[in-house]
């Protein structure tokens, strides 16, 4: 197909014509230019329908030229990997062999099948219409949604992994100008001037903004020249940064601007010179918003048939790309503005049908100009319906009355293949919105304008309601100086002269949105609204009638707003026709809030380079590399990779579990327990500290032992666990759990800064300093004594004692604690020793085949003895009373604890709180899942009154037999009845409550 | 995304650096045991939710780790003042006519 549009070349366009592109639609090949949109590219090839409509499957056309598309947004990429959901084709740069299809449309977007559901269904489908629908029976819901979906969904996401690479970059600035249109350029040479640090960002691939499409000559030349000149003069300026093709896509609290500049995506697809895209994150002293103004739509019957677009789009594409995309026009107009538009046409060498103007007369400067031309002008009048279904064929014009919405002559038909509309222009002011800050309507432009806010923030231009060009210029000017002394840079004046421009004398515009029907709303020519989701005048006026009356909730009753243009088309003249409908004006029905992103932003810019093994650090111990090399699975443990067990080869994990398991209480096995966490704490009130934080007393810890601890958050419910021991009279080792060190620390500071600041304590996390080696079982003082120098006989060295000792070479501190049960070593050496002392410990253990194990045995030996894990027997709704670990709490320490008090509160003293048992599953073989709910009686309707949960489960090599901890209502005193487990098969085992200490319950062989 | 002065490193720093701490100036009761349930309960739960100004604690935690103050307009998200642990703020809600 050949670009039948595309007219011949003039001095204001922005195609490169010695630089054709192919580029592939929806499988059929066509021609652009360098420079070329999508969008642009498709009205040059004269390809009308580009996409079905949401709800009623019904033929789309392109309708803007910017951001506010809501039809042709397309699926982009050729690859699972590159694919891009839903782009707009009028933002998307052309690239050669770039591949892009509709969104929407079922087989095809020229033949659709759901179209005749639209067509037949169109009239029965108004707003809430699948809620009413599909409301019965209930249960069926799920299989509807199912179908609904399907015939939904716009764009499909990618089915592999982003080979991208994106990045972020961090910025302090005087100045952030947001917009490089006349007021943002202007606005930003005058900050610059002042030698402030100016960034200055752009969402399209040159800077110009409006300009870029008008004709309207600047000091008597193009208004390009213009824009390349102050261009020039920024670039060559060493504080300022200017950002092309850089969206901002959030203004955020204490003026943080973000964002997005896509760097290669206008060169082709997984394109790896940079970057692909790289996320601004810029701190502002003072922020300029120039972000210019939208065109508003008309509201009229059929006003969705390709072939219907915005004027100031059809003057883009004929300025800018070179494209007329028609042969006939008729444009309808409120205001003198949209008129260039069809002096463009006109100039373009195309028929221009009429103007059909809404107000009784106009006797503007353009209005004049359009005559002059002979271009026939119909005031007060309005476009009433469209003819044509995939592209406009005419259109039905009669006189209309907006006092009273009724159309007040006879319709006169005219032939066009082109209907453009232009309501006015609505200031771009999601980013104003977007902290917080309420637009407030001005009656001069009819349109919202941002309201007052707290941030350092100046708008100019289009978006604080200035339109003439001479006006926006010098707006611009006097925002960027001003903006530049408030961050302490010049005196607010500035040096650049205003440029010679002629701005056309206009007469007023009319407040119009919604262009009468011969016909009641309800019963006219579908009017859209909101194209994107299909929402028309006669659905918001339902709602309405309905009782939807806040502009919120009509939003989330008809959809309006809610596609990916966010309601940048629809959504003044959503709110318009809503005011009168409840016949309340428009600042009394006010207007739904914006908030980011402004639009779309991939998620791989907003990760940046924080994915993969960036995403989160790991932490690895230092023998990290010995569990490699010996066939360790891992586990995280917060940002820990852990040995989970170490399976030899051919050996299922439950294999490898047992070996291990045995292994411990019958020899000696090794786990690596330097995750665990460790702080230091030293000071002469130490021990008066940790009497505060821990539940059982320290004033009598002598040196050299160590004790275990319980810590409970203020409301008396544990909250962390360890062993700490005492180095020295003002100094203590406290460990914590691996996922719990950075809470605990934080924990202790908190009490010491804001309550305890008198207590002379010192804290410092020493985690990462220690490598930790835990040696366990009968066998293992024989291992120890082969590398240590001192004597670790029981008569020497205590159960609950430490020593300081030399380990294979290596100066150690030896902590004589259990969490298996067995006769334990806990061997600490520096960190960086770890991996030798590691090593020389499994050469001594070698005549005992010493067993590494891992997270899982150590879990499954410390549940034979009962001891808790905190996080997995408890959730922090536990006491220790809860636990039956009264046993750790100290009764005569003076000072009432933290948590305490709290013990005694009522709710805390009931008996029939969850308590901690252990549960035998009477099938000794059944592992019950950990999660499972517990009921008394197993016969019961459902919902079953659940008494508990299973919190920990295994299978017990050593015991032979499965076993489980579990918290259950009033458990401790239950001990030997039975209760039930339905599980989510649909099947219920029986358990018999016992005591948690399954495994030598006396605690001998930890004392040998 | 705040950007938040530390009394203690005397300097403003993003918010990514800090963790809310809650509610500042709560004092824990000298003698808890002589308290009722529903005292204890006041301590323990009750916390305000005030729209407008909030003094609340921040913890500078991938800086000096210091505990602070902060008074914070809970609407507009404006931070009118830090100060530190133990000092009382300048800016009240009273003053501005707010409960």
């Amino acid at each position: 197909m050949t670009q039948v549009n595309r007219v011949a070349a003039a001095a204001n366009q922005h195609i490169n014509r010695n630089r054709p592109l192919t580029f592939i639609f929806n499988g059929k090949t066509y021609q652009g230019y360098e420079g070329d949109t999508i969008a642009s590219a498709l009205l040059a090839n004269g390809v009308d329908v580009i996409g079905r409509s949401f709800k009623y499957s019904r033929p789309r056309g392109i309708i803007t030229c910017d951001s506010q598309e809501p039809n042709a947004i397309f699926q982009v990429g050729s690859t699972q990997a590159t694919t891009i959901p839903n782009p707009r084709a009028t933002q998307t740069e052309l690239y050669q062999g770039l591949t892009a299809s509709s969104t929407n449309g079922w087989p095809n977007v020229d033949f659709d099948l759901m179209a005749g559901l639209g067509k037949i269904g169109g009239a029965m489908m108004p707003p809430g219409f699948y809620y009413k629908t599909f409301m019965y029976p209930q249960s069926l819901w799920m299989s509807y949604e199912k179908l609904i979906r399907k015939g939904a969904g716009l764009g499909c996401s990618p089915q592999q992994p982003d080979p991208d690479e994106y990045d972020k970059m961090h910025h302090h600035c005087d100045v952030m100008i947001v917009g490089a249109g006349p007021a943002g350029l202007a606005a930003a040479l005058a900050a610059a001037e002042t030698g402030a640090r100016v960034i200055i960002s752009d969402e399209q691939n040159e800077f110009g903004g409006h300009l870029l499409c008008s004709t309207q000559a600047i000091d008597g030349q193009l208004p390009s020249l213009w824009v390349k000149d102050i261009v020039d003069k920024l670039t060559t300026m060493g504080n300022v940064l200017l950002l092309p093709r850089s969206t901002v896509f959030g203004y955020y609290d204490h003026n943080l601007v973000g964002i997005n500049e896509r760097r290669t995506d206008h060169l082709g697809e997984h394109v790896t010179t940079s970057s692909r895209q790289r996320v601004h994150k810029v701190r502002a002293k003072q922020v300029i918003l120039a972000t210019g103004a939208h065109e508003r739509p008309l509201v009229y019957g059929n006003n969705d048939v390709p072939g219907c677009m915005l004027a100031n789009a059809v003057s883009t594409y004929i300025n800018r790309y070179g494209v007329v995309p028609g042969n006939e026009l008729v444009l309808m107009t409120t205001n003198d503005n949209a008129y260039k538009t069809a002096i463009d046409w006109h100039q373009a060498g195309r028929k221009v049908v009429a103007i059909v103007d809404t107000r009784t007369t106009s006797n503007g400067e353009l209005v004049q100009q359009a005559q002059a031309l002979g271009i026939k002008v119909l005031f007060g009048q309005g476009v009433i319906n469209v003819k044509g279904s995939k592209r406009v064929k005419g259109v039905e014009v009669a006189a209309i009355n907006a006092e009273n919405h009724s159309v007040s002559s006879a319709i006169s038909h005219y032939s066009c293949d082109t209907v453009a509309s232009s309501g006015g222009w609505s200031p771009v002011i999601h980013l104003s919105s977007h902290t917080g800050s309420r637009p407030v309507w001005n009656d001069d432009i009819a349109g919202f304008v941002p309201g007052e806010t707290v941030q350092q923030q100046h708008i100019c231009g289009g978006l604080s309601g200035v339109y003439a060009l001479s006006n926006v210029i010098s707006d611009g000017f006097k925002t960027g100086s001003t903006a530049a002394q408030d961050a302490g840079k010049g005196d607010g004046s500035y040096a650049s002269i205003l440029p010679l421009i002629n701005d056309p004398q206009e007469d007023p515009a009319m407040a119009l949105f919604h262009i009468p029907h011969s016909k009641p709303t309800s019963r006219a020519p579908k009017q859209f609204v909101d194209y994107q989701n299909d929402v028309t005048a006669a659905g918001i006026e339902l709602a309405n009638r309905e009782g939807f009356e806040s502009i919120e909730h009509v939003k989330r009753y008809t959809a309006l707003g809610f596609g990916t243009d966010q309601g940048k088309l629809g959504n003044i003249n959503g709110m318009a026709i809503t005011a009168k409908s409840l016949n309340k004006t428009i600042p009394e029905t006010g207007t739904t809030i914006f908030r980011p992103m402004y639009t779309p932003t991939t998620f791989g810019a907003l990760a940046g380079a924080d994915v993969k093994h960036l995403f989160d650090p790991a932490r690895f111990s230092a023998m990290h590399k010995w569990h490699l090399d010996n066939g360790a699975e891992f586990e995280d443990v917060g940002q820990w990779k852990r040995p989970w067990y170490f399976a030899k080869t051919g050996e299922t994990m439950q294999q490898a579990l047992e070996r291990e398991c045995l292994a411990t209480r019958n020899s000696v096995g090794i786990l690596d327990a330097s995750t665990l966490g460790k702080i230091d704490i030293q000071g002469k009130d130490a021990r008066e500290f940790l009497n505060r934080i821990y539940t059982n007393p320290w004033s009598k810890l002598a040196v050299g032992k160590c004790r275990y601890g319980v810590m409970c958050k203020e409301d008396g419910m544990v909250f962390d666990d360890g062993v700490t021991a005492c180095l020295g009279e003002n100094r203590f080792i406290m460990t914590t759990t691996t996922g719990g060190a950075a809470g605990v620390l934080q924990w202790l500071e908190l009490w010491h800064q804001t309550e305890w600041p008198e207590l002379e304590v010192y804290f410092s996390t020493v985690t990462d300093h220690w490598s930790t080696m835990t040696i366990s079982g009968p066998n293992s003082r024989k291992v120890l004594e082969k590398i240590c120098d001192v004597d670790v006989s029981n008569d020497n060295f205590r159960y609950m004692d430490w020593i300081e000792a030399t380990v294979a070479g290596v100066k150690a501190r030896i902590f004589r604690i259990s969490f298996t049960g067995e006769l334990s070593f806990e061997i600490n050496v520096q960190a960086n020793y770890g991996m030798h002392t590691w090593q020389a410990v499994m050469a001594a253990g070698q005549e005992f085949d010493i067993t590494p194990y891992g997270t899982e045995t150590m879990h499954i030996l410390r549940a034979e003895k009962g001891f808790i894990i905190v996080g997995q027997d408890t959730d922090g709704s536990v006491t220790p009373q809860d636990l039956d670990m009264d046993w750790v709490v100290g009764k005569k320490k003076e000072f009432s604890f933290i948590g305490k008090r709290s013990w005694t509160r009522f709710d805390n003293k009931r008996d029939d709180r969850k308590q901690m048992v252990g549960l035998k599953p009477k099938d000794p073989k059944f592992v019950l899942p950990e999660g499972a709910q517990i009921v008394f009686e197993k016969d019961q309707p459902i919902p079953m009154t659940m008494v508990g949960h299973v919190t920990s489960s295994y299978y017990s090599a050593c015991m032979g037999y499965s076993f489980a901890l579990a918290v259950v209502k009033g458990g401790i005193s239950r001990k030997g009845q039975s209760v039930f487990l339905p599980l989510s098969d649909g099947t219920t085992v029986e358990a018999e409550i016992c005591s948690p200490v399954f495994y030598d319950p006396k605690g001998d062989r930890q004392n040998v | 995304m705040l950007l938040i002065h530390c009394p203690y490193c005397e300097e403003m720093r993003e918010e990514e650096e800090f963790s809310p701490a809650g509610q500042a100036h709560i004092v824990r009761p000298l003698d808890p045991e002589v308290l009722s349930d529903e005292e204890w309960a006041r301590y323990l739960f009750f916390r305000k939710n005030p729209r407008g100004l909030h003094h609340e604690m921040w913890l500078h935690t991938h800086g000096c780790r210091k505990y602070f103050n902060v008074t914070r307009n809970t609407v507009t998200y404006q931070i009118m003042e830090s100060y530190k642990m133990g000092q009382q703020p300048s800016v009240t809600a009273s003053e501005k006519g707010q409960s």
